[in-house]
């Protein structure tokens, strides 16, 4: 079970939730379960091509997944994955 | 930076400064440091408040402020840097005032403009570093591509609702080793529309208080030299919750601004960058084919490129460096920035949108549509 923190803007789209407990082996398997649990969820984490957004980080633990390995990047119970969206406040 | 050792005090400010002074860790040195620094702060809003009153206060010797905007009362549930008086004016006066009040013994420089690709170079080339306190993604990436092509510090912080992000990009340490910045960590922004915006959202007032708080104390450990900048780390504060996080951020390879292969070496269009313009609205360069067989003619420098598939290049060519549209963007470090570069395609369509998609992208400005494409000039040099 790995914990899943939900940033603020996309709280909307899990009824409010910061914090999910997810059972996944990697970080692809979370977003397809949060997709599958939370489809309004799923646009503003994965494009078209089925690529996580580029302008969404996904760090395990401390790290970026893209120091790591990506989608592919293993889990395990005391994991924390982190969705960290680029935030810029006042104007769109 | 200005010699530090040089700077000098009056009674008055060794007085004002003393708590500085006699923190065993901070010390003269320290103060010395602030005074000689000069500090850009852009926005004097949410972040913009504490940011300059907290550097006001610490003795920064130089600040800048560049903010174009007026003070709105509602403003004031946030922006503690104004009064119920300075509604209606003008903020970098009244942040001016405000601060010279709290500090008279430094200078503060306004900027009483918005930044563009037009101004953003002439303006932070004069300071040491930049605290970022603006409002939208166009500027956040506008001056974290004037820090890096200068070569300045930029102390990022930005929040929404109850969250906070804060960083310190491009930072070199004290083994001159450089660190990330905004586009390694974001190389893209979201589209508009899919993030959604304060006037939208909202903000804690608070919020920006504590994370420009924070921000200033970024600012004066990087001045100083005294502690750890959040350098390669990003931190984030969740107000809701009381939580907090700090992850590790790296440079990336292909950080189109200073990763291996650099390919934007000045600022671009970056409302464009960000999709809030109509591509169709931008005018771009053309040329017709009669021009640019003059240039030929007259043995004038150009490179020529060729924006069709494979197969049509095949068929007949007139000698054009093959990059297919599709992939274009992702060639551009082919592309020559010492002469005119024509593009063209077959009827000049194709080309057109080539040429968009790399201005925009890396603010090249030496790109020529050859009108009517390959079509055209296969006419003309039928004619010849």
């Amino acid at each position: 079970m790995a914990t899943v923190i939900i940033p603020t803007p996309l709280r909307k789209f899990t009824n409010n939730t910061a914090k999910l407990n997810i059972e996944a082996g990697n970080v692809e398997e979370v977003l397809l379960d949060l997709s599958t649990n939370f489809p309004d969820l799923k646009k503003h984490l994965i494009d078209e091509k089925g690529e996580i957004r580029s302008f969404l980080n996904i760090f395990v633990g401390d790290d970026d997944i893209r120091d790591l390995a990506l989608g592919k990047t293993p889990l395990s119970q005391e994991t924390v994955v982190s969705i960290v969206p680029a935030i810029a406040g006042g104007l769109a | 930076m200005a010699s530090y050792q040089d700077i000098t005090f009056s009674k008055a400010e060794l007085a004002r400064y003393d708590r500085h002074i006699i923190i065993p860790d901070f010390g003269l040195a320290a103060q010395q440091k602030l005074k000689a620094a000069k500090v850009l702060v852009i926005g004097s809003g949410g972040l913009g408040s504490p940011l300059l009153l907290y550097l006001a206060a610490a003795g920064v010797g130089t600040i800048g402020i560049v903010e174009f905007d007026v003070v709105d009362d509602s403003n004031l549930q946030r922006q503690v840097l104004f009064g119920k008086n300075d509604v209606g004016r003008a903020k970098a006066k009244a942040a001016k005032s405000r601060l010279q009040a709290l500090n008279p013994h430094i200078k503060v420089q306004l900027h009483n403009t918005r930044l563009t690709s037009e101004n953003a170079l002439q303006i932070v080339k004069k300071y040491d570093v930049v605290a970022d306190g603006t409002d939208n993604f166009p500027t956040r990436y506008l001056v974290n591509d004037a820090c890096v092509l200068l070569g300045k510090t930029n102390v990022y912080a930005s929040i929404f609702q109850f969250d906070g992000q804060v960083s310190v990009f491009n930072y070199r340490d004290a083994d001159g080793v450089l660190g990330p910045n905004y586009r390694d960590l974001y190389p893209t922004p979201p589209p508009p529309g899919l993030v959604p915006s304060c006037a939208e959202g909202g903000v804690l007032g608070v919020l920006p208080g504590i994370v420009g708080s924070m921000q200033a104390n970024e600012v004066i450990k990087v001045i100083t030299g005294v502690g750890t900048p959040l350098n390669g780390r990003l931190f984030l504060f969740d107000a809701l919750n009381f939580e907090t996080r700090t992850f590790n951020i790296k440079r990336r390879a292909d950080n189109p601004l200073n990763g291996d292969n650099p390919s934007i070496t000045q600022l671009i269009d970056y409302e464009f960058f960000c999709g809030l313009k109509n591509p169709d609205e931008k005018p771009i360069k053309e040329i017709t084919v009669e021009t640019f067989l003059k240039w030929q003619a007259l043995g004038e420098p150009y490179q020529l490129i060729d924006v069709r598939e494979p197969n049509e290049y095949e068929t007949a060519n007139i000698g054009g460096l093959l990059l297919p549209l599709g992939t274009v963007t992702e060639h551009a470090d082919q592309l020559r920035r010492d002469v005119k570069v024509v593009v063209h395609c077959r009827s000049g369509v194709r080309s057109a949108k080539a040429i968009r998609a790399l201005e925009a992208q890396y603010g090249l400005d030496n790109l020529y549509n050859l009108k009517g494409g390959i079509l055209a000039y296969q006419e003309q040099a039928q004619e010849v």
